[in-house]
């Protein structure tokens, strides 16, 4: 983490989202449990508020008319900011969209359905650097790996890495009780392990999931495209 | 008329067999004539297969609309293309019906293509301007023969102007036949792309370049030739004094299919937003006092919404349930539709459904309603998985729970359900609960048709 300690205290945060009635409206719920510092509508602002303002966290909505979220969090870490976190969040989106702005660098996904102090305590963790998975995103990631796994071994690859394109039981275990709406808090009780490792577990699936060979990921999407 | 292209040996479609010989010619007698309906002459619109005119006449007089179309495919050949421009002014002339597809879409259904094109000067224009170029056309060719293709081409002139009207003027639904062929105009017109353009231009040169050549072999004298340079002359003039207007009209009907494309898009969109988003916004508004039937109002349109646009189900549609996915988004439905409790639902991966799988779907059916009826949970949770070897559902709620060592009467005879649709199956149920907990129930199939094809190998 950084040596400058916004995360002890609340969160600068910048909302990007192109409906100007979500914005004001999460604006307004998570009212003292945030500090928002800038708001955008599209791609180009949000680079320009996120580059001025420099928060702990962007609010990122998936789907932006100039491009949508990825291009926003890619043009970031393009410049070199990378204390600044990104939570997707979207009303309903493609499976496929939601996994590639997690690719392109996002620290979680949550719906809007998601409460107040939900999001509030996601942005709280993704400050502070952990990675928030809401339930559909834990779906969407085994059913992406899930895909990989079984069309791996008849199409074996030089470059096929299992370290990064196959999940252990263990993630797999911790995701299936994050799809079934489980708490960090009770996933630790149910599989007999600490909190911060259920936390570690989530990480190194994220981080599969930013590393792994795009080939694997990329055909799971055109697999749904497909569909 | 039609008596001929039947077989002889063969009875029509729906014939009935009589003995009586009398009796079957009178039948046929009066087929022939028809049995007028006694409704208006009507293009048929859900018959067609041009305008619908052939398949209007069968259906005004009563004939068998393949037999009109077989007349009328006769007719050209000998009225050598006479009838064609007749075909295409019924088009134009005969109101369309309104049954079918186009139904309760208002009264201007009933109005001919004509009423409409009467006013469309710019159409009146372009239908004179192709006339005119097709003229032109057949009168070079006409100087180097007068054979076949003046015949068959001069009626082909007013066809040609019918159908620029047509075109410009028909009801949308009308043209799907016209759009295909001017797909494949467009990719030659001006807006091609620059692969195009190449192949264009390098077969009109191998073209021009084998014609000239072969002009010259065949004849010796080259003055024989003279009158043909002529010809090249006024072509040349025509290109230059109308290409322009003509690249323009070509370039309007390119741009017309595009505009209409995107407006028949627009209002299908429009269509489907407005029977499910608009009518759920309106009850949402109506009903304003009630939070829990707005929550549930606004869920059914998302789940409607969701799967129209990413899995490309119209809205309303009832899922048909042959896969398990879908089967476990039925449940959902069902359940928030009649107990009003939201199910959180997510599917890893997709099979489709066999009877232990919809042995599973029904156990897990009665799970998700059990726990919409006694957890007392905001919220239940939906989470199936299939995997190579077996499908797994897990349902879960975070309610009052019970206490698995004094189980209820009830909730006994409940899991009992459970538990005997899946050991049929030969699948296992593990239930975790706790009072104030919530309950977990674990269904877990094997799949047999992942055994049996690993049997088979």
């Amino acid at each position: 983490m950084s040596e400058a300690g916004p995360s002890r205290g609340t969160p600068r945060v910048v909302l990007v989202d192109d409906h100007g009635l979500f914005r004001s409206g999460v604006r307004s719920e998570l009212g003292r449990a945030v500090e928002v510092v800038g708001e955008a509508d599209d791609v180009a602002p949000a680079i320009e508020v996120i580059t001025s303002t420099q928060p702990d966290v962007v609010l990122l909505d998936v789907h932006l008319p100039g491009g949508g979220g990825g291009a926003v969090v890619a043009a970031i870490r393009e410049r070199g900011l990378p204390d600044v976190r990104f939570l997707a969040l979207s009303a309903s989106d493609a499976p496929e969209d939601v996994i590639a702005v997690i690719r392109a660098g996002a620290r979680g996904y949550v719906t809007k359905t998601i409460s107040t102090t939900e999001l509030a305590d996601a942005i709280r963790r993704v400050a502070s650097g952990d990675a928030v998975f809401s339930h559909r995103l834990a779906g969407f990631v085994l059913d992406a790996f899930a895909s990989a796994a079984t069309s791996g071994p008849d199409a074996v690859k030089p470059s096929f890495d299992p370290e990064l394109d196959q999940l252990t039981a263990r993630e797999r275990d911790v995701l299936r009780l994050i799809a079934q709406g489980y708490t960090y808090k009770e996933i630790a009780r149910e599989l007999y392990i600490s909190v911060k490792t259920v936390e570690s577990h989530v990480s190194s699936v994220l981080r599969k999931l930013q590393l792994s060979s795009r080939h694997q990921l990329t055909r799971w999407a055109a697999e749904r495209r497909l569909a | 008329m039609q008596e001929p292209t039947w077989p002889p040996n063969r009875p029509p479609e729906g014939w009935i067999d009589r003995p009586d010989r009398a009796d079957r010619w009178a039948t046929r007698f009066r087929r022939l004539q028809g049995t007028c309906t006694g409704e208006p002459l009507r293009r048929n619109r859900d018959d067609r297969l041009g305008g619908g005119v052939a398949a209007g006449l069968a259906r005004w007089r009563g004939f068998n609309p393949t037999a009109v179309r077989v007349v009328i495919v006769i007719a050209t050949l000998f009225s050598q293309g006479t009838i064609v421009p007749f075909y295409f002014m019924a088009w134009l002339l005969i109101p369309g019906s309104v049954d079918g597809a186009a139904a309760g879409s208002g009264a201007p259904e009933y109005a001919s293509v004509w009423s409409k094109a009467r006013h469309d000067s710019r159409g009146i224009t372009l239908a004179v301007g192709v006339a005119s170029v097709l003229s032109i056309l057949l009168l070079i060719v006409g100087v180097f023969s007068a054979g076949l293709v003046q015949t068959w081409g001069w009626p082909q002139v007013v066809s040609a102007a019918c159908l620029v009207l047509i075109w410009r003027n028909a009801p949308a639904h009308e043209q799907a036949l016209l759009r295909r062929v001017g797909g494949a105009l467009a990719s030659i017109g001006p807006d091609a792309s620059p692969r195009g353009n190449r192949l264009r231009i390098a077969g009109a040169v191998i073209l021009l370049a084998g014609g000239i050549g072969w002009l010259v072999s065949v004849h010796e004298s080259v003055t024989l030739l003279r009158p043909l340079g002529g010809v090249v002359l006024v072509l040349a003039g025509c290109v230059l004094l109308l290409g322009p207007w003509w690249l323009r009209i070509a370039r309007d009907l390119v741009l017309e299919r595009q505009a209409r494309a995107r407006a028949e898009e627009r209002a299908d969109m429009a269509a489907r937003l407005h029977d499910s988003v608009l009518q759920t916004l309106a009850l949402i508004q109506r009903r304003a006092d009630d939070p829990a039937q707005v929550t549930q109002l606004a869920r059914a349109q998302e789940r409607e919404l969701r799967s129209w646009l990413f899995e490309g189900q119209a809205p309303g549609s009832v899922s048909g349930a042959g896969s398990l996915a879908a089967g476990i988004r039925q449940i959902q439905q069902d359940v928030e539709a009649r107990h009003g409790v939201p199910v959180e639902v997510v599917t890893v991966s997709d099979c489709p459904l066999d009877e232990d799988l919809a042995a599973l779907l029904a156990a897990a059916r009665e799970a998700v309603v059990n726990a919409a009826k006694w957890s007392g949970a905001p919220v239940i949770a939906l989470f199936a998985e299939v995997t190579a070897e077996d499908v797994e559902v897990v349902v879960r709620d975070r309610g009052k729970g019970f206490d698995p060592l004094s189980v209820p009467a009830d909730r006994k005879g409940l899991a009992e359900s459970i538990h005997g649709r899946m050991s049929r199956h030969g699948g296992t149920v593990a239930v975790q609960a706790a009072v104030g907990e919530g309950v977990k129930v674990s269904l877990k199939m094997p799949r047999a048709a992942a055994a049996r094809s690993a049997a088979r190998e």
